[in-house]
């Protein structure tokens, strides 16, 4: 209990806890209150961009509420982008003689008005025939932006094929969004599948932190259990553990990685085999740190007093020894949970991770973005997020193992 | 048990060499011994002469690399497990540093019960077993019902080596090897733990060889004392022996170190 109150009091521990919880909950707390098949392709369109979708059908068939505001700012500058407005903008200060400081292009409406006053489609003099066009151009956007015509909804009679006028809907109606029937909140717009990216990434967060916890168990299992033995035991044993080890170490793990899971096949590749995979691979940077702390063990008095206690090499190592370095092995277990994570992204992203479209993990997320040249288009929201997570998941997971080797490391103290 | 002058524990050609080539260490070389039965042997040296190699050699802790070791007047086996089991039933050990010597995860009555089930009494009745341990306390003037639910680090140093003669007490084994048991503690509780070492003889005539370096100590309290220098014993014979007539430089500057408080006890005139 107490030793627990002393890893909290670590600042960097603590924050690095406070991100990796914050995370938990939100991939845990989130299908709560959207619950959608997070793998549904809904749209058919790839690359949503992000924001709330209201039906269109919808809107034109509720009943509108007049709001008494003439079109909006934001109606005009969508007919009139900035280009076109320093156009009327030099006509009026050129050829009508106006002061250039009385034209401002970003008060629209004033800028419409000067125009309307002063704007003469007769008016050649001294201009290109191109540059009467552009500004017969301009004058048509300025009367389209200015028209509040009725749009006019019509139905088509079933029977005689006629189109009867159902409703007119003009330029003040409004219609409350929370109010339309159909919406579609995608708040990280949709991948390229056309799938809600934030629902498809929780559920790849929770995937992805799955396959880190198991590669992280199998590979602290692995190399835990031979650099017990190796330490403890010593002689042939522990040459023999030690040049496996160094083999494995030697060649880099990631190319085994890539190796194993090239010859494992793309059929056999589920999620939870490319977890143990890289588990498998990972183990050797953990067998080597345990040996040598178990090597300092194994001579100390109380190792040596429950040898003549009669203890048997089984109880010694897990009595004597492994609480000793438990601190030690749950922050290489952290590590490797941090590593494992990694791992996966890297191989999915090379698409020797799992082979499936039917569970997303943060690696086939950064894949398929790639895959499908969101990074080209432009669709941030396709691969951003998963690369915030990633960094955020790693950076707090090594966060809490720096802390915890601040507590048990009294060197290390700051 | 056992009568005088019978050989306990005999070493022959005794060698010890840590690594290979370039780089090895010659630790113990060649000694020679012969320990009797209820004697009580001092082993005195300097740091680094091999004292504690040769103890962990003789506890079968490290392997021998040369030489043979006759426990009982037959040549020790300890290649199995049983058979180890066996021999530590008949040789024991107290260690220099108490606090190193507990495994600061389990409770201290663990390691009393551990000597109960190394006895063959680990299916006594709960109460049988209590008192056994509550004896082998009171041996050593401690309080079992205080010591129950404890961990090591909440005992001193003095208190813990005295668990330690009380552990030794519950397995009666042939040999004792204590490796300098009183280096780490204070003086106060150095004598009271001396004492309890020989009552400890005294009670069971058990052989106690004693590894110190400190051969005032080595001389208050053995019958005959061996002089180790670089992992050879350069001189042995009886403790009144060797402090009034060493014959090797050696010993005469590891009596001349001795504080002379020592040496008041020699001159009979205790004038404090």
């Amino acid at each position: 209990m107490g030793m627990i109150k002393k890893v909290f009091h670590s600042p960097k521990f603590r924050l690095g806890f406070i991100i990796f919880a914050a995370l938990l909950l939100f991939v845990f707390l989130y299908p709560l209150f959207d619950s959608g098949d997070p793998l549904e392709m809904i749209a058919v369109q790839s690359y949503l961009k992000p924001g709330t979708y209201v039906s269109q059908y919808d809107v034109a068939g509720s009943d509108g509420i007049t709001l008494d505001v003439v079109a909006s700012d934001k109606k005009l500058a969508s007919h009139l982008p900035e280009a076109d407005r320093n156009k009327m903008k030099t006509y009026l200060v050129d050829f009508v003689g106006l002061d250039a400081n009385q034209v401002d292009t970003n008060n629209i409406p004033k800028l419409i008005e000067q125009w309307m006053d002063n704007y003469n489609p007769n008016n050649k003099a001294g201009l290109l025939v191109s540059a009467q066009r552009d500004y017969r151009n301009i004058n048509k956007e300025v009367l389209a932006a200015l028209d509040a015509g009725d749009i006019i909804i019509a139905i088509n009679d079933p029977e005689t094929g006629e189109l009867i006028q159902n409703k007119t809907i003009h330029d003040q109606q409004y219609v409350q969004v929370s109010s339309v029937a159909n919406r579609q909140v995608f708040p990280l717009g949709g991948d390229n599948f056309g799938r809600n990216v934030l629902r498809e990434l929780v559920e790849a967060t929770k995937t992805s932190l799955m396959i880190g916890l198991i590669a992280g168990i199998v590979a602290t299992a692995i190399g835990l259990t031979l650099g017990l033995i190796a330490g403890y035991v010593g002689g042939t044993t522990d040459n023999i553990i030690t040049f496996i080890t160094n083999l494995f170490t030697v060649i880099p793990s990631f190319v085994i990685l890539i190796l194993i899971s090239y010859s494992v096949g793309q059929e056999a590749r589920g999620v939870l085999l490319v977890a143990c995979i890289i588990g498998f691979t990972a183990w050797p940077w953990t067998c080597r740190s345990v040996r040598s702390q178990v090597i300092s063990l194994r001579n100390r008095d109380h190792v040596n007093l429950m040898k003549l206690s009669g203890h048997g090499l089984l109880h010694i190592l897990t009595t004597g020894i492994l609480p000793y370095i438990a601190s030690y092995v749950v922050m290489a277990l952290i590590l490797q949970i941090a590593q494992g994570i990694l791992s996966e992204a890297q191989l999915s992203m090379l698409g020797l991770g799992a082979a499936t479209s039917k569970t997303a993990t943060l690696g086939l997320m950064m894949n398929w973005a790639t895959l499908f040249s969101a990074v080209v288009n432009g669709s941030w929201w396709a691969y951003f997020p998963v690369v915030i997570v990633i960094a955020l998941m790693s950076f707090s997971m090594n966060l809490m193992n720096t802390g915890l080797d601040q507590v048990f490391n009294p060197q290390l103290r700051d | 048990m056992s009568n005088e002058n019978t050989s306990c524990l005999k070493g022959v050609g005794l060698t010890k060499i840590f690594g290979s080539g370039k780089k090895s260490v010659l630790a113990v070389d060649h000694v020679d011994f012969d320990f009797k039965n209820g004697e009580v042997i001092s082993i005195v040296g300097e740091s680094g002469s091999g004292k504690t190699t040769l103890s962990k050699m003789l506890l079968g802790l490290t392997s021998v690399t040369e030489g043979k070791i006759y426990f009982q007047g037959k040549e020790r086996d300890i290649s199995t497990r049983a058979k180890q089991k066996e021999y530590w039933k008949g040789i024991q050990a107290i260690f220099q540093d108490p606090f190193s010597s507990y495994n600061i995860f389990t409770k201290v009555d663990g390691v009393l019960l551990d000597c109960l089930k190394m006895r063959g009494k680990g299916n006594l009745p709960r109460e049988e077993k209590y008192q056994l341990m509550k004896e082998a306390c009171r041996f050593v003037n401690l309080e079992f019902d205080e010591l129950t639910n404890k961990y090591p680090f909440e005992l001193s140093g003095g208190q813990m080596q005295r668990l330690m003669i009380a552990r030794v007490f519950l397995l009666k084994p042939q040999i004792l090897l204590a490796d300098e048991p009183t280096s780490m503690i204070d003086a106060c509780s150095r004598s009271t733990i001396l004492d309890m070492l020989m009552k400890l003889r005294d009670e069971t005539n058990m052989t106690i060889i004693f590894i110190t370096h400190d051969i005032g100590l080595a001389y208050y309290i053995s019958d005959s004392v061996y002089i180790m220098e670089h992992g050879i014993f350069v001189e042995h014979g009886t403790s009144d022996d060797m402090l009034m007539h060493p014959k090797v430089p050696y010993t005469k500057r590891l009596i001349s170190d001795v504080p002379k408080i020592y040496e008041a006890w020699d001159l009979d005139s205790i004038t404090v």
